[in-house]
């Protein structure tokens, strides 16, 4: 176990190395999705329903398709193949059929010159609704007109829920579930729905290859993957979709379910010219899935020593007008419910419920950020009622290796939990700062509204954990190609999504590790020339590229040693452990492992709050997070303060905001991200304990610190207010008027 | 309309339609993308360029009033291979990650370090606080910052 500090090296494993990308980044060079271009290139732009839910009678293009500069407009029936597409379960339209069942749902498409000319064909085009009433309250989702009586998630050995508008619903039965305490906390927390809000809205250009096929260049997540959905839907072979990955502007799970895939494909291939599509804003909140808002019952019970004997927690989220990944957000919600905690007993129950709301699924954290947040105020309310200290009811409780967590998984890898909070607890934060001070350093800023006599300071602490990699026997697999010239050069062809993370970076550094060369180049990023990486998701990139790479490296190595002088090319696919489903009625493992191996942070904040004027200053983070092994020591920083910022966001001032349906704030003025003034200086510690099993030992590094900073933001602001704060994010009158 | 504009110190043209911002016109019609379109409102900063050394969002800024000014964009600021010291400490700091925000972000690091050459943490955060970023959390721009300053 040791604390890293960045050594400057050739870059090899472990070393702090600058990434290969900054300096075109820096220059403005950089080509993401939004700024390529290609002769005879047209602008597509996608019509979306102005309606949360509504019947469509009759879609007119007549007058949209004579505009001076349209050459296409398209409807769903001009989808050649497969109508519908979706990550896991095929429930989603290319194009909206006869009905909408959301705000935002793709209707039609228009290629035009000029982007401008397109969007005004678009207004043209003339879409006859019946407006129905929508689902819009996820509690009452199960008792409301089915959204979708076809039940496309059913039949894949999950729960059988006869009820309507049911994703998923798992129940976890660990031990004795009517196991008593000598005492009992409660409580109910709720969890508003998250944007991924990265920069770069989403964007791609199709380019007909002029032979029937297509070639995509987009921001993606998940290539391989994109391409299996895509094919379908232009009754195309695989082979007749090449997806490139195009500069991605950051993901954070955003990309993973399709945008503009399909519909630049569509109009590429109709018009026979390149189309590029590029969001706005205000579409891409529309674009892509969001965080699922949450509703989370709590009941721990504990001895009067503060060992927890029975969890008791019910989680609803609202799925709503997909699929997406709902299903896999449900399970996990359920698996870290209880947090890294022991607990010889525990009922959970989790339900995904399909709404008319904007659809959810994949987002940093992943189903672990909204019950980190329920289960870390339960322990802090618990610490309070037993009068224990609560990072000392943490360590009495906390998981280690050898222990059996609710599903009944025993943990066998690194899980070095108590170190991970004790160094936490550990840090120190900055002496508190007198008053009066620069109002820029007040909560509020250069509002210039008081001098600080409302300012009240509190610290909190939280834990969390979630798994790493793909769960529940997916087949997780990534591939990597090496090729080796007689010159001794060497160039990796791996389909790992670039998505700011740094992969490409750990993708050299692996290389150059194992093939002892500095002449290492990685070729373009694609379908056509390797196998599937998987997705840039569940903090597995960077353990599944470095096992692909490193095993195609020594493969080439021993291959090389075979026929010296010869050019080398070999390809290996890389495997993590075999997981295996929940028992679908007792949510228990039904293998070894529902879960590969996880990864912890423990955070300690500092907050100031005005209550006389409801707002907040987050004045110092902490963080010690368990990352088996630091790559790339300043780029696991760099993945601890992001993702700590957007749980920072999430619990002070993001979440998208619907009536009956409608997002009103789909703007960066009406969304707030933290800015600059936002976020305060983070104190990361690193962790390193090995995982047995991963590629040098690695874990994910960025979803742990996402999942556990809103829960410990808001511990801060508990503990400065003494209000519950059962809801994130906290609103200014949830912490005005003590 | 036909506009005239400097760009990085050479003149350039374009046809213009009215509606047309200075940014779409350095994207689309002039060949510099290094200025991002991310939220269209001037909320983001992605877009920050310098007109007549003003640092300005150039998605509020419509084609036709550049006309006869002088603009700065991202893609000006190296010296041919070598990086502008604020560019070298964003690569240097680890101030990049997706990159998305980084053009608008070292323009705004070039005008601030030009008003003020050593800036105080407070007044690093407030003149970056129109520029957004979603990956880094700010800390390692605020480094690129101190060390540019440094430099």
């Amino acid at each position: 176990m040791t604390q890293v500090a960045g050594r400057l090296g050739v870059g090899e494993v472990g070393e702090l190395v600058p990434r290969i990308d900054a300096p075109p980044k820096v220059r403005g060079e950089f080509s993401y999705a939004s700024d390529l271009i290609a002769p005879g290139m047209l602008w597509g732009h996608t019509l979306r329903s102005p309606h949360a839910h509504a019947a469509v009678t009759a879609i007119d293009i007549s007058e949209a398709v004579s505009m001076a500069g349209v050459h296409a407009v398209l409807t769903y029936e001009d989808v050649p193949g497969q109508k519908t597409y979706g990550l896991e379960f095929q429930d989603q339209p290319v194009l909206a059929i006869d009905r909408v069942l959301y705000h935002g749902e793709p209707v039609a498409l228009v290629a035009a010159e000029h982007p401008e000319q397109a969007r005004r064909a678009a207004e043209c085009i003339r879409v006859s609704y019946e407006l129905l009433e929508p689902v819009a309250d996820m509690e009452r989702a199960t008792e409301l007109l089915d959204l979708h009586p076809e039940k496309p998630t059913a039949g894949h050995g999950y729960f059988d829920d006869p009820r309507p508008n049911v994703v998923r619903h798992i129940e976890i039965h660990h031990g004795d579930v009517a196991a008593q305490g000598d005492v009992t906390v409660s409580g109910v927390y709720e969890v508003g729905s998250q944007d991924q809000a990265f920069l770069g809205p989403e964007s791609g250009l199709a380019v007909p290859d002029g032979e029937g096929g297509v070639d995509i260049y987009v921001a993606t997540q998940w290539l391989h993957v994109d391409r299996a959905q895509v094919a379908p839907c232009l009754d195309l072979p695989l082979e007749q979709v090449r997806i490139h990955l195009a500069g991605v502007g950051g993901a954070f799970g955003g990309r993973e379910d399709l945008s503009m895939q399909v519909h630049g494909a569509l109009l590429a291939l109709h018009t026979g010219r390149p189309v590029k599509i590029v969001y706005n804003r205000e579409e891409s909140f529309t674009g892509h899935v969001h965080r699922h808002p949450a509703r989370i019952w709590c009941e721990h019970r504990a001895t009067r020593d503060g060992k927890l004997v029975n969890v008791r927690i019910k989680i609803l989220l609202d799925g709503g007008a997909y699929a997406s990944s709902s299903t896999a957000v449900t399970s996990n919600a359920a698996s870290f419910a209880v947090g890294p905690y022991e607990v010889p007993n525990a009922l959970i129950e989790s339900t995904a419920v399909y709404t008319n709301n904007p659809p959810c699924g994949a987002m940093r954290g992943f189903g672990a950020v909204q019950t980190c947040f329920a289960s870390e105020a339960q322990m802090d309310k618990l610490a309070a009622a037993l009068g224990i200290d609560p990072i000392e009811l943490r360590l009495r409780n906390a998981l280690k290796p050898g222990d059996v967590l609710p599903t009944g998984q025993t943990i066998t890898g690194s899980l070095p939990l108590a170190e991970t909070i004790r160094a936490a607890a550990a840090l120190e934060p900055p002496p508190a700062e007198e008053l009066p001070r620069d109002i820029l350093r007040l909560p509020g800023g250069a509002g210039n509204t008081t001098r600080g006599e409302g300012v009240r300071r509190g610290v909190g602490f939280a834990v969390g954990f979630k798994n790493i990699a793909y769960s529940e026997g997916f087949d997780d697999s990534c591939a990597a190609r090496v090729r080796l010239a007689p010159d001794g050069s060497a160039e990796i062809h791996c389909a790992a999504a670039e998505v700011g993370q740094g992969v490409t970076g750990v993708i050299l550094q692996v290389a150059r590790t194992e093939l002892r060369t500095d002449d290492v180049r990685l070729a373009p990023i694609q379908t056509a020339t390797v196998d599937s990486a998987g997705s840039a998701s569940a903090s597995r990139m960077t353990w599944m590229a470095a096992g692909a790479v490193r095993d195609a490296c020594r493969a080439a190595l021993a291959e090389q040693e075979r026929r010296p002088g010869e050019a080398i090319d070999v390809e290996r696919v890389y495997r993590h452990a075999p997981t295996t489903p929940l028992h679908p009625q007792t949510g228990q493992i039904t293998g070894e492992r529902a879960h590969v191996a996880f990864a912890a942070c423990a955070m300690k904040v500092v907050a100031e709050v005005d209550v006389d004027l409801g707002l907040t200053r987050i004045v110092w983070i902490g963080a010690a997070q368990d990352v088996g092994k630091a790559v790339n020591p300043q780029q696991v920083e760099g993945q601890i303060e992001g993702g700590t910022a957007q749980g920072l966001g999430l619990a002070l001032m993001e979440e998208i905001q619907t009536r009956d349906g409608l997002i009103t704030n789909a703007s960066f003025t009406d969304y707030l991200i933290p800015t600059a003034l936002d976020m305060p200086p983070v104190t990361s510690v690193l962790i390193e304990d090995p995982e047995p099993g991963a590629p040098y030992g690695v874990k994910g590094v960025g979803e742990p610190p996402t999942v556990v900073s809103t829960a410990a933001i808001v511990a801060a602001l508990r503990d400065a207010t003494g209000r519950a704060l059962e809801r994130v994010p906290v609103r200014p009158d949830d912490i005005i008027g003590l | 309309m036909r506009i005239t504009v400097s760009v990085n110190g050479e003149e350039h043209r374009a046809d213009c339609w009215e509606g047309e911002s200075l940014l779409y016109a350095l994207r689309e019609k002039l060949g510099f993308p290094g200025a991002k379109n991310a939220c269209e409102q001037g909320e983001c900063g992605s877009c920050s360029v310098l007109l007549d050394g003003t640092l300005v969002c150039a998605c509020l800024v419509l084609a036709a009033q550049a006309d006869g000014h002088e603009v700065t964009t991202v893609e000006g600021l190296a010296d041919g291979d070598r990086l502008h010291p604020v560019q070298q400490a964003f690569v240097d700091a680890g101030a990049v990650q997706c990159g998305f925000c980084t053009p608008g972000l070292v323009v705004a690091t070039v005008d601030l370090l030009r008003r003020n050459p050593s800036p105080s943490d407070d007044e690093i955060r407030e003149a970056l606080s129109g520029n957004l970023c979603r990956c880094t959390g700010y800390a390692k721009i605020f480094d690129a910052v101190r060390l540019a300053a440094s430099r």
